[in-house]
């Protein structure tokens, strides 16, 4: 399989492209935050998503889902990150389908998501920095399990219907798929700095059933796709600011010329486009190698995506804010949000050095 | 349809197993461990079989056609070979310019006659090709060559001077631009191919940082070129040295492209050391190389997704600079690497410990990778300005 995207996979692109670009431009993130949305997303696109078959790319047909791959989710995530558009299509169509695959789960939540009516949350992480640590203990109880503790930078937390729990089960991190209404669970949503929600969750005795833990492997699966997930997503914040730029270097005249006739400029805009050029390769091969299941070492795979695509896109905002210049620091433009956008996701699920000392300690040194 | 590349791959890795010689199946350690053939050529064991082997099957140029000596491998097949020599750490059988560089654009621009005459030799490693295009007042401006070919009736009579011509001392042939009409600049380019031993051809090796000296100041004196060794039309030569030119930054770009980087952990482990918890003592440069490893590993893929692009005729024309700028720096931060990881080990120049000095030989060598082919600079003007399309300066 060539490692560009197929016919039909284009497809698919231009079909997520319009919708995205037309329906959620910028402008409508921007609504979202000055109306102080409490929601930070808007149902109404998350249902229109569901109509276009996008909630169920990767839930297998036989649950009446499209039955895809990683390849075509990416595709979906990028015209997100393109437009910035606020969606919880990350963490429940990617990560929580990844999740509840194969798992008894599986037929308690796949009609919500393939109806645009669920969504879901990853409770991962417990501080500041991602380290892909799992301090929070769940202990046995009866048949099922007691969980207690707290997580933090839980998007969509706040208006979850399911929550993927990470704990410690006998020695091993194990994944809880959590009701978000189960007693016990509070999430206090803050507004992050590109306007998103993301809440602190805290679980006091929570009881879950037996078939609530949904496993290791399955919590590994979960990561590799919410790590590819969010470089996809990275990759569309990074290109959409380089296009951005790139359309200001060819307008904005200053002493009678374009800016973008000087080759200091023209030199780093083709720097930042091999850059990205090479985090996109790396989030296909991640993406193609696991769906066809010639992936030797997904983990790898995923952090050199993820570290890449952070390099690629952190240039790619902050040329894109110094060739702006002044009109680039004002509120009114839209190019500040891609800087915030970026820095979001390169938090998320660890960010470059994170992955870039994963991918040491993989190869051995 | 893949259950006969699944064939084709089985058979191949059979016949490798079976046809390539185990000293063909060590990395590479010198310039000695590359052949590039030619009329007089110094082989080491099992050179000379591999070669042969390979080139019985036209598998030194596995995706050319089989009437000129290749193989006829679609690009499946030919990405599968690649794969599988890989994989048994086979050698390159048959390094040249002439399969790299001019074998495409003879291909493109050749007549059947030049066709018939050049590429089978190529194939074979018979004939060894040097690159004459740069001039002392020609480098980055490269169109602005002042080499002239006049038109004596039967032949051309070359007269001037070319410069940094690699191994021009041991090539047999050379691929040479001339100017045919002072009138215009592009358009009075020709591009012409004669024997090295043509009177009136000498050349003079220059020195480098390196300490090689593998390239050559080129002299023509009244040098008669037969009218038939014109390649493309007369005056046409550039569009010719431009379709060349994107084969040479095609083929320098695969420097960048050692996923792995075995021999530069190796290294860092051996003379750095490593802390109780395996990591190397060194922090800042594991991080580093933690990066530099990133960026590998993604131009690994990069570098795939280019030649899957190019086979199905949907990469962009200037995209090979893109991958000549990446790849090259590449190259050049491994070499810097892998000399901060060595330490004074590895700037002994002439030791037997040092191989001769081979790391620090090899890491100057790669200074030129960002100049050679077109520099970095020249690069990033090509991708500002036709992928980018940035407004000209
Ligand atoms: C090891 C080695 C092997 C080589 N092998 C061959 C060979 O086999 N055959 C052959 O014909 N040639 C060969 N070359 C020549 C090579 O192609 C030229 O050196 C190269 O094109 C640069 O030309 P120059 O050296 O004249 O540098 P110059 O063109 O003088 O450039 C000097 C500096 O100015 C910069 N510069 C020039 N123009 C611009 C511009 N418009 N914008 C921004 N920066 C600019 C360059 O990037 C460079 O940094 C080889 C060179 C080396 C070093």
């Amino acid at each position: 399989m060539p490692l560009f995207l197929d016919d039909e996979q284009t497809m698919l692109r231009d079909t997520a492209r319009d919708y995205v670009s037309e329906q959620m431009p910028v402008a409508h993130m921007r609504k979202l935050r000055d109306d102080a949305n409490p929601d930070g997303f808007s149902r109404e696109h998350w249902k229109s998503f569901a109509e276009m078959g996008f909630t169920g790319i990767l839930i297998p047909e036989s649950h009446g889902g499209l039955g895809l791959g990683q390849v075509e989710a990416g595709v979906v995530l990028e015209e997100i990150g393109r437009n910035l558009a606020p969606s919880p299509f990350l963490t429940t169509a990617v990560a929580a389908v990844e999740a509840l695959k194969g798992s008894a789960q599986a037929e308690r939540w796949f009609p919500g998501i393939l109806a645009g009516e669920t969504v879901a949350a990853l409770a991962l992480d417990e501080k500041a920095k991602h380290d892909g640590k799992v301090a929070m203990e769940a202990k046995r109880s009866g048949n099922g399990f007691v969980l207690s503790g707290a997580k933090q930078f839980v998007t969509h937390g706040h208006v979850a219907d399911l929550m993927l729990v990470a704990a410690q089960l006998e020695g091993e991190a194990t994944l809880f798929a959590v009701p978000a209404d189960t007693a016990g669970v509070t999430a206090t949503p803050e507004r992050l700095t590109d306007a998103s929600l993301a809440s602190r969750v805290t679980f006091e005795d929570v009881r879950l059933d037996g078939d609530a833990a949904i496993g290791g492997d399955a919590y590994a699966r979960m990561l590799d796709a919410a790590r590819i997930g969010a470089s996809a997503e990275m990759l569309g914040v990074g290109g959409g600011a380089m296009d951005m730029t790139m359309g200001y270097l060819k307008d904005r005249k200053q002493f009678g010329v374009a800016i973008g006739s000087f080759q200091a400029l023209q030199h780093r805009a083709a720097h930042l486009y091999s850059e990205l050029e090479v985090a996109r390769a790396a989030v296909l091969k991640a993406q193609q190698d696991i769906d066809t299941g010639r992936a030797e070492n997904p983990a790898m795979l995923a952090a050199v995506a993820k570290a890449m695509t952070g390099l690629a896109t952190t240039l790619s905002v902050q040329e894109a804010i110094q060739m702006h210049g002044g009109i680039g620091m004002t509120d009114e433009h839209d190019i500040g949000f891609y800087m915030k956008r970026a820095r979001v996701l390169a938090e998320m699920f660890g960010d470059t050095n994170f992955h870039a000392d994963a991918v040491a300690k993989m190869a051995g040194f | 349809m893949t259950e006969d590349l699944e064939t084709f791959r089985a058979e191949t890795r059979a016949w490798l197993e079976a046809n390539c010689p185990p000293e063909m199946r060590q990395p590479v350690r010198s310039d000695k461990d590359i052949n590039w053939g030619g009329r007089n050529p110094v082989f080491q064991p099992g050179q000379k079989e591999w070669m042969d082997a390979m080139a019985g099957r036209g598998w030194t140029v596995p995706d050319w056609p089989q009437a000129y000596g290749g193989g006829g491998l679609s690009p499946a097949q030919t990405k599968i070979l690649r794969e599988e020599m890989r994989k048994l750490g086979c050698r390159n059988p048959l390094n040249s310019f002439g399969i790299s560089m001019l074998g495409p654009a003879l291909l493109k621009y050749g007549t059947e006659e030049q066709k018939r005459e050049h590429l089978p030799r190529i194939a074979r490693g018979e004939i060894r090709w040097c690159q004459g295009y740069s001039e002392p007042n020609a480098g980055s401006d490269l169109a602005g060559l002042a080499t002239s070919a006049e038109d004596k009736g039967d032949h051309f009579l070359v007269n001037g001077q070319k410069v940094w011509t690699s191994y021009a001392d041991k090539a047999d042939w050379i691929f040479c631009l001339v100017r045919t009409d002072k009138s215009t600049k592009q358009g009075g380019i020709s591009f012409l191919l004669f024997d090295m031993e043509t009177p009136g051809v000498s050349t003079r090796p220059i020195l480098l940082i390196s300490g090689y000296s593998p390239f050559c100041e080129t002299f023509f004196d009244d040098v008669k070129v037969p009218k038939g060794n014109l390649l493309g039309e007369l005056n046409k030569g550039w569009d010719v040295a431009k379709y060349l030119l994107g084969h040479e930054r095609e083929m320098i770009s695969g420097m960048g492209n050692e996923g792995g980087n075995k021999s530069l952990h190796a290294i860092a482990r051996d003379k750095v050391g490593l802390t109780e918890d395996g990591k190397l003592a060194d922090p800042l440069l594991r991080a580093q190389m933690a990066l530099f490893e990133v960026r590998t590993r993604a131009f690994g893929a990069m570098s795939e997704r280019f030649m899957d692009e190019l086979k199905a005729g949907r990469a962009h024309p200037a995209q090979p600079s893109m991958m000549k700028y990446y790849g090259t720096e590449l190259n050049k931060t491994r070499n810097e690497l892998m000399m901060a990881a060595g330490g004074s080990d590895l700037l002994e120049w002439e030791s037997d410990a040092s191989n001769g000095g081979a790391a620090a030989r090899a890491w100057l060598r790669t200074k030129a990778n960002s100049i050679e082919g077109g520099t970095s600079e020249i690069q990033l003007n090509i991708i500002a300005k036709r992928i980018l399309q940035l407004p000209g300066a």
